[in-house]
């Protein structure tokens, strides 16, 4: 598997997030992605810089267009250095929340996505990585 | 700061969500909507989302949550013009609009909430309360 386009994106802010959506779109189009793919991503992107944001401390994704054979992905890896997840099952769980959300983020991204991979170290911060092929 | 604009129609408070909802722009929304209904007695409120590429559980709080203060004050929330690609994805993020009705587009919302109006035997387009007469 090969990477052929690599960039990075800052979310320190809402208006971050905003434009994390908008730059996913963009390289999801790039890639072909039918509309509904699109608008997968997009939402899974979407819950994972505002977990970024809220939970992590602000952080960065990596926006990736990954090639496998003739395939064509794009990869984002959001990561924190905040305060990590002591108990990766109980967040991934739907319905669970430290805070005031729905706790669907971290299921629903997963749901979302064709690869998803979580991991975080308590103190340290937090990684997660999602896919979504053409 | 940005805000977004509340039409009022007969009894109906109508939304128009146009633009890439940011977390101040939709607390402001909720707060303007919330004193809306108040003080019209505004006994719909419509809210149009076909401009709208993706609903996130954060959307999705805030459209719950504008429903259920509606709610407590008489007025019922009627989502329209969703995108099918939308209408999918939130199924997946296995998110659901409590106690939110949706509609294909505006004009079904507002037959919705005309019918609901009726069977409470209030005319359309009336205030309950006529406080802006
Ligand atoms: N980057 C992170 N750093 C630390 N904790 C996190 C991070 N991401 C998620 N969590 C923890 O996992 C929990 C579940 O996250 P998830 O996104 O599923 O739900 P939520 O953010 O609480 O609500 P929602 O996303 O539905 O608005 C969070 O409440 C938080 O405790
Ligand atoms: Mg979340």
């Amino acid at each position: 598997m090969t990477v052929s386009t690599t960039e990075t994106l800052a979310i320190r802010s809402g208006d971050d997030v905003v434009r994390v959506r908008q730059r996913v779109r963009a390289l999801a189009v790039d890639i072909g992605l039918g509309l509904v793919d699109q608008t997968k991503i997009i939402t899974a992107a979407s819950e994972l810089a505002r977990n970024t944001l809220d939970y992590g401390g602000g952080g960065e994704v990596r926006a990736e267009i990954v090639l496998a054979g003739t395939r064509r992905g794009l990869r984002l890896t959001f990561e924190d250095r905040g305060p990590g997840i002591a108990d990766i099952e109980q967040a991934m769980t739907d319905h669970y929340t430290s805070g005031r959300g729905l706790g669907l983020g971290l299921g629903g991204a997963k749901r979302l996505s064709n690869e998803f991979h979580i991991e975080s170290t308590p103190g340290v911060g937090t990684r997660v990585m999602i896919a979504r092929w053409k | 700061m940005d805000r977004i604009p509340i039409l009022k129609l007969g009894g109906v408070l109508i939304v128009t969500i146009q633009v890439d909802m940011h977390d101040r722009l939709a607390l402001a929304l909720e707060e303007d909507l919330t004193t809306m209904i108040a003080r019209t007695g505004a006994r719909g409120v419509l809210i149009e989302i076909s401009a709208l590429e993706i609903v996130d559980s954060f959307i999705g709080r805030m459209l719950v949550s504008i429903a259920a203060v509606s709610r407590v004050l008489d007025a019922e929330t009627v989502l329209a013009g969703m995108r099918p690609a939308v209408a999918i994805t939130l199924v997946e993020l296995g998110l659901e609009l409590t106690g939110i009705r949706t509609a294909l587009n505006v004009e079904r919302g507002m037959a919705l909430l005309k019918a609901r109006f009726a069977e409470d035997g209030d005319g359309f387009g009336s205030d309950r309360d006529g406080l802006d007469d």
